[in-house]
């Protein structure tokens, strides 16, 4: 077991973890973190991206260890200061960009890293950036838009192809 | 996964010797070790951490005007990169953003899937692979699928690219995967084209020699249009593609890599 020390959403957290511990493990296991969701556990679905140094990554596919004096963010520190929705979640909300709610913390968590680096993003590059992000619900249309709204832009129906 | 230790080396001379120790196996971005020890298709005692040694990572230009990658660089810094076209492209479409953010390009040449993208991109601009001990030519490097020159417990330190004139890398996804079902580098330098085909050869990553005669002779799509494709026999064969579509992907793929190339 080593001993690892993190921030996760702005608090410092200490954990023993053995080697082959994940990330993911540990932010649900052993923080309680259950909104970082397992969809796949084979690095395919993006269910569990959280931010680590604020760059999306698959919880599911880094070991906790080499997380140790990282700052992670997870859907949980999403939220603003007061309780209610950031402006990602909430045009997630507004835009019916999720049905069964599975995939969303990933799609939340990727599309805020896109907006960081890309803060007006076309529906083209929406769709190339959420690749690894699985939706088995929406079909995506709505997703897009959600992030299209969040974005500032205007929401044109997106065209279903 | 079965246990194991991860040990956190301050210098490659100290990852070097962590590597010594018995069942010792590196760590780049893990996107690639970490779904394998899941099946527990690998039982390493210990993984030597590289991902975080300051020394193996970042970009920068040689004497020689060559670009040279550290070995624990991230596809997402490749892709940000921009100096050389052909390679910073071919690093945005690895995968996905999660994916392009641990993953690393010493992981991906040590790995040597016979899909990946980046023995093309080596082997199609005539790369140095810099290990710890020593540098090897890529056309001396890759082996065959998922085999390389490289030695037991040998890290990739560094990866030396000369910058070409014209360069492109078309990649023809696999729908599932999303790797290369044939990815397709070429590379036009001043002493000559390089044509380096991933993905359909059941020997791995290999160099057209048919399509770099007539590239030399003549930059163009045409060049290629008028050539036959590559014989079928030898490429991969599976549920996604026969030999022979292989072999007819490797001619478009080449053709479009080259209309592209800038
Ligand atoms: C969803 C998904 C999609 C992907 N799509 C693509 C794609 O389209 N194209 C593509 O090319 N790849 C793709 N990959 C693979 C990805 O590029 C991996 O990052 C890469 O193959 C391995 O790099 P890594 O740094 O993650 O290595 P790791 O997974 O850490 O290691 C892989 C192997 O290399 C060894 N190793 C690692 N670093 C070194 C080093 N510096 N020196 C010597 N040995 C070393 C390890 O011991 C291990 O055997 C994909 C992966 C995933 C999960
Ligand atoms: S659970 Fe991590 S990618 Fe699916
Ligand atoms: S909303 Fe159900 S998986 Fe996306």
């Amino acid at each position: 077991m080593t001993k690892v020390t993190l921030t996760v959403n702005g608090k410092t957290v200490s954990k023993s973890v053995e080697g082959r511990t994940l990330l993911s493990s540990l932010l649900r296991e052993d923080l309680n973190l259950t909104g970082t969701h397992i969809g796949c556990d084979t690095s395919q679905c993006g269910a569990c991206v959280v931010h680590v140094n604020g760059e999306a990554v698959k919880s599911c596919t880094m070991f906790a260890a080499e997380a140790d004096g990282a700052e992670v963010k997870t859907i949980e520190g999403m939220a603003n200061a007061d309780g209610s929705l950031s402006v990602i979640q909430a045009a997630f909300q507004e835009h019916h960009g999720l049905q069964c709610g599975f995939c969303t913390p990933g799609m939340v968590m990727s599309a805020a890293a896109l907006l960081k680096d890309n803060p007006k993003p076309s529906e083209v590059e929406i769709r190339a950036y959420l690749e690894g992000n699985l939706c088995r619900c929406t079909g995506y249309h709505n997703i897009v838009k959600a992030i299209m709204a969040a974005s500032g832009q205007d929401v044109p129906a997106v065209a279903a192809e | 996964m079965y246990d194991f230790e991860i040990q956190k080396p301050g210098s490659i001379a100290d990852a070097v010797s962590a590597m010594s120790g018995d069942d010792a196996q590196a760590l780049g971005g893990g996107q690639t070790l970490i779904p394998t020890l899941k099946q527990r298709l690998a039982s390493p005692s210990t993984l030597v951490s590289l991902a975080g040694l300051s020394e193996m990572v970042g970009i920068c230009k040689d004497d020689a005007g060559r670009l040279c990658i550290g070995g624990a660089t991230t596809h997402a810094a490749v892709a940000a990169d921009g100096s050389y076209a052909g390679l910073s492209g071919l690093a945005s479409h690895i995968g996905d953003p999660a994916v392009r953010n641990r993953g690393t390009i010493g992981g991906s040449l040590a790995n040597n899937d016979p899909s990946a993208c980046y023995p093309a991109a080596a082997l199609g601009s005539g790369a140095t692979i810099v290990t710890n001990a020593r540098e090897i030519a890529a056309d001396d490097y890759f082996l065959g699928m998922f085999e390389t020159a490289l030695n037991e417990g040998e890290i990739i330190t560094e990866v030396k690219f000369p910058i070409p004139e014209k360069s492109n890398y078309q990649k023809f996804v696999q729908p599932a995967s999303r790797f290369a079902l044939v990815g397709v580098f070429v590379a036009k330098y001043a002493d000559g084209v390089r044509v380096a085909v991933t993905g359909a050869s059941e020997s791995g990553v290999h160099r057209w020699t048919a399509a770099e005669e007539a590239l030399n002779a003549n930059f163009s799509a045409d060049a290629i249009a008028g050539l036959d494709a590559p014989s079928g026999d030898g490429m991969i064969n599976d549920l996604h593609g026969s030999g022979d579509y292989r072999a007819h992907l490797v001619k478009v793929m080449t053709g479009r890599a080259v209309a592209a190339a800038s």
